[in-house]
Formats: C-alpha cells, structure tokens, sequence
C-alpha cells in the first residue's frame, strides 16, 4: 500500500470508494450486488454470528446468488443477536435479528429471492449523523 | 413516530467492516484528521472541541477542549495522550463495541489530540479481558501506518505520531487516570492526589492528556460536522449524546445512544420497549457502581451529567440497569458495596475499611439484624467516606448506598423494624409456610425438599421446619394446591 500524502488524495480515495458502495446498491448499475453485514462483535460471536455468517457465504455460492458477505461490529441489538443486515439492490437495508442457520436459509429463500418480508425485522430506531 | 436515538459515537458501529480501512475512509474517516493538520493551527481545533460542548464521557465530564488546552499548555520536551479503554462498570459495554466495531476512529482521534497537545505518542491503555477489541485496534493501527495515517509525516505534513498499546489486568480502580497512568508505568494500580494533574505531570512525568474511548470518537464528527452542529445537540450544558448500556429487566436489552437531554422514561419505555413481562417499573441504576438508583419519580428528567448528579446518580461511563418489583434495593446497595470492597485499592483509609463497614452494615440489615441505629450509621459513614477519600473510587462509592435509603427508606425501613424483605430476595428474613387449610397432605413438598425440613402424616396438613429450610423454593414449585406461601 503507498501512503497518502495529501489530503487531496484522501478526498479522492473516498469519493472513489463512495462511489463503489453505491453502485453496489444500485440496481441500474452493473456492479450492483446483493450485500450481506453480519454483526461480528464478542456478543454476536458469543450469540453464534460467526457459524451465520459462514453459512451465508457458503450458501448463498452454492444456490448461485452473487453477494458480497461482510462482518461489521455491534449493531447494538444486543436483545437480537445473532444480528443481520440485507441489502438488497434498489432497496433499503433490511436488519433481522435472532439469525440462526435456519433463520439464514428462510432469509435467502424467502427475502433475497423472493422479497418477502419475514419475521424478526428490527426497524431502524436511530437517525444517523447524515440524516441529523 | 420520531426516532429518539442519534448515533454520533456509534455512527459506524455495525455499518462498517472494522478490520477493513477502507470502509472507513468512504465514510470520511481521517478526514478530519486532515482538515486539522493542513488547514487549522493547534488552538483554532483546541477552540472547536471547547466550543462544541464535548464533555468526558467516562463519566467525569469535564470539559474535553479545556483539558486538551491545559495539557498544550504545558512546556515538556515529550508529552502522551492516552485512551483510557480500561472499561470497568459492570454492565458497561460501549467502550469494547466503539473499539471492535469502528477502532480507526479513536485511533483518529487520538492523533488529532496529539497534535493539539503537542504529544507525538498514544497509548491506548485497555484491559486483556477484551481480546477481540485489542485484535481489531491491532489490525488498525498497523493499517493505518500503512496508509501513512500514523507514523512520521503524516498526510505530508510535518506531523508525526504513533500508538502504542497498554495492557491492563482489569482493576476497576485503573480507570481512574492516575492508577490508569501508574499501572501503565508497571507500578501498582493505585490512585496519587491530584494535584498534580495528568495533564501537567502524568505518564512518566510527562504531560499526559487522558481521554475515554466513548469521548475520541465523537472528535472526528466535531470537526467534520462543525462545533455549532453538535453543539446544537443535547442541553445546555452537556452536548451532543451519549452511549447507555441498557440492561436489566428491560426488553430490548442493547446499546442505545441518545441525545443529551433525553428522559430516562423515553429511554425506558420508547427506546427500550418497556420492562419485561410487563413488570412493573421500580427503579433505574445509572453510573454503575459509583451511581445511584432512581425511581418512578425521576423518570421525566432530562438525562445530563449535571441533572444525574443532582438526582443523587450520575453519568458514569452510562451503564443502565432497570429493576422491577422482584428486586431488593437493600441487596442492590449490597451487590455494588460488594464489588467496591473487592476493587478499592486499598491505598487511603475511607475506602478500603469505610466501605468494608458500609458492607458488613448493610449485610447485617439484609440478614435481618439491623436497628434503626445502622441506618443513621450508613448515612453517616458514607459521607464521611465520600468527602475523605483519595480519588473517584472512593469518593462515589457510597452513592448507591445513600441514594437507595434517600429513595427506598420504606425498604430499609421495613427490613429493620418489621424484619421484612418486600421482594422476596433477602432469604433471611423470608419463610415459606405450609397453609393448612389448602394443604391436603399430597406429601409431594416433603419429597421435594433437599434438607428434609418438611414433616406431616399423609393426608395431613404439613409442616415446614423453619430451622431446617433453606429457602430453596422447591416445595412452593412443587405444591399443587397454592398450600405454600412465602411470608
């Protein structure tokens, strides 16, 4: 990795990587992909987010759905844990709580195939720094 | 319905990838670290950070800004800044999800304090229970070197900064700065008096600027965001908002973050969906062991470190702990007395034998030996012991003793006079009784007790023998006919 060494640079590299994030959720875009955040903090791994997390990854290959599976930490739905978020190109994230595997297969089944909405959605109860 | 929470600190927790730099540099991060090093002088970010309010979220709350400038202040050929991640309240966790979840924003931070201080070295002092968050910090840090965020010349400027990482072994007492700085030195964890400062004299007699990992993550925002935009969150005097760990006998048991000035009811009932079973509400601990316990009546007060305070509570590094009806605040008074008495230091007086008294005082009341005399005693004792001793620790100690007997009189009361525990939690003072009248002599609870405290003929009304019982509640489970009841 070269440094960086101006803040121009900086600028660049984020619009850069901006851009890429968006176009991953936009439907028109060709890189547009399903993407997939497990919550990977001790109380998700404690909870059993990462047996969740490796199932979607493996799953979602083998059923032929292109995804992007990523870990984040807390989603602070400690209540909720294992936590998820979907997102679903052309739709807003999507957070489902108590993920297990068999939770995990009815969100590929049902809600990334067939855009049902299924039990366990946590509504989002916080305005971000962006919406303040 | 508008949305009560607002995540500042948490504002990438669960958003991004922690151990991926990128995610956090789409999401402007080092940004402000940029902005500060090419197009702001020392003073004028030192300026920002006063004006925008940020008070210390590890639950002094003094003025961040003021800190930064007094430590500027003064001359030294090295000085440190330090993240105290020594995270110790039981029941608080935001510390460790800030750091898991989005660690290049202190790490940030951090060199933004440095060049404000004039410090070109961190220490990130965390304690090793947290593996995970010091794993990820770690990745981070070296990321960040990496992309030339740390080290020498930093976005091509002169400025220069590293961190290092300190390790802590868990002693409530090392938050406190001064322990915090004497353990980092490899002396023991304990308190010094103040004066002398940190900031004028601290790690290695350097000028050291301490600051908890919940305050570093919200500089960066400051900065990008402007000091009049947070500064127009929260109250008057406490900005911006704050990272409570709500536990308990709540539903929604989870991190929530919410503008100062928020009531504990919205944070209750709206945020936290309520108590549990639809229990009724009896009281609210915040601050952990150096806070108190609130009720019914305190509810509609707009959360700040001034009104906590002034309710007898406080701030603390924002553990929230609900307790309903099944709850003795005798032995919640005790729970906290507890955990003091294994965690002070030992160094000054009041604290290692006052609190050891306050203890043994309140143990004596929940075993249902105590007079109307050891109440006076705890409130006696836990003034002198606040006003006496040497640091944090010590000083805020005896609020959850005095906060409960201010608030709960009724229940010290009745434990002292009527030798009576309303919740059911101090089994010394309970004792199950069989109800003739009901009991049809099933034997079912004499087959069920452990100790055989349970007498009767078949068919007979039964009898529990109350010098055997050990108040285990398995014959009440057991019982058929609702025949046993505690009295």
């Amino acid at each position: 990795m070269t440094k960086i060494t101006s803040i121009k640079d900086l600028t660049l590299l984020r619009d850069e990587l901006r851009a890429k994030t968006i176009a991953r959720s936009d439907k028109s875009s060709p890189d547009s992909i399903i993407q997939v955040k497990v919550a990977m903090a001790t109380c998700g791994i404690a909870s059993g987010a990462k047996p969740v997390m490796d199932y979607l990854r493996e799953e979602l290959e083998k059923r032929n759905i292109p995804a992007r599976v990523t870990q984040t930490g807390c989603m602070c739905y400690c209540y909720a844990e294992p936590t998820v978020e979907v997102t679903v190109p052309g739709k807003e994230p999507v957070t489902f709580g108590y993920v297990n595997t068999k939770k995990a297969d009815e969100i590929i089944e049902r809600y990334i195939r067939k855009g049902e909405l299924i039990e366990g959605i946590i509504p989002a109860d916080y305005e971000t720094i962006d919406s303040k | 319905m508008a949305k009560k929470q607002l995540r500042i600190a948490l504002r990438n927790c669960g958003v991004i990838d922690p151990e991926r730099i990128e995610e956090y540099i789409e999401r402007d991060g080092y940004l402000a670290l940029g902005k500060v090093l090419t197009t702001l002088s020392p003073e004028a970010t030192i300026e920002i950070i006063k004006k925008s309010g940020l008070r210390g979220r590890g639950g002094g709350g003094f003025s961040t800004g003021l800190k930064w400038e007094i430590t500027r202040k003064v001359q030294a050929d090295q000085k440190y800044v330090v993240c105290n991640a020594d995270e110790g309240d039981p029941g608080a966790f935001m510390d460790r999800s800030v750091l898991e979840g989005d660690p290049h924003s202190v790490i940030e931070a951090m060199a933004i304090n440095g060049y404000c201080t004039g410090a070109s070295k961190g220490l990130v002092y965390i304690r090793a229970e947290y593996p995970l968050a010091i794993e990820r910090l770690k990745i981070a840090m070296k990321q960040a070197s990496e992309w030339g965020f740390l080290g020498n010349k930093i976005l091509g400027t002169g400025f220069n900064f590293d961190i290092e990482i300190r390790y802590g072994a868990g002693a409530f007492v090392c938050g406190e700065e001064t322990a915090l700085i004497h353990s980092m030195e490899g002396l023991r964890g304990e308190p010094t008096v103040k004066p002398p400062f940190p900031s004028e004299s601290g790690y290695l007699e350097k000028p050291t600027n301490v600051n908890n990992v919940e305050t570093y993550a919200n500089v960066p925002v400051i900065i990008n965001k402007g000091w009049e935009w947070f500064a127009a969150i929260g109250t008057e005097k406490s900005k911006g908002t704050k990272v409570f760990a709500l536990a308990g006998k709540i539903n929604n048991v989870g991190l929530i973050e919410v503008p100062m000035g928020t009531t504990l009811r919205e944070v209750i009932y709206e945020i936290g969906g309520g108590l549990q079973d639809g229990a009724k509400f009896k009281a609210v601990q915040t601050g952990g062991p150096s806070g108190g316990c609130l009720m019914e009546k305190h509810l509609d007060i707009p959360i700040d470190y001034d009104n906590l305070i002034a309710a007898g509570s406080m701030m603390g590094s924002g553990g929230m702990i609900v307790m309903d009806d099944a709850n003795c605040m005798v032995s919640i008074a005790k729970f906290y007395l507890e955990f003091t008495v294994e965690e002070s230091c030992g160094k000054c007086s009041p604290c290692r034998i006052g609190n050891k008294r306050l203890y043994e005082l309140l143990e004596k009341i929940t075993k249902g030996n105590g007079t109307m005399e050891d109440l006076d005693k705890l409130r006696n004792l836990s003034t002198v012991i606040k006003d006496t001793s040497l640091c944090g620790l010590g000083q805020t100690s005896p609020n959850p003793v005095l906060s409960t007997i201010e608030n709960f009189y009724d229940e010290y009361y009745e434990h002292v006079t009527a030798k009576k525990c309303r919740s059911g939690v101090c089994k010394s003072l309970m004792n199950y009784i069989i109800d003739p009248e009901k009991c049809i002599g099933c034997t079912l609870c004499a087959r069920n007790c452990p100790v055989n405290a349970i007498t009767g003929e078949r068919k007979q009304a039964h009898y529990i023998d109350p010098e055997k019982c050990i108040k285990c509640g398995a014959c009440m489970e057991k019982c058929k006919f609702g025949a046993i009841f505690i009295n």
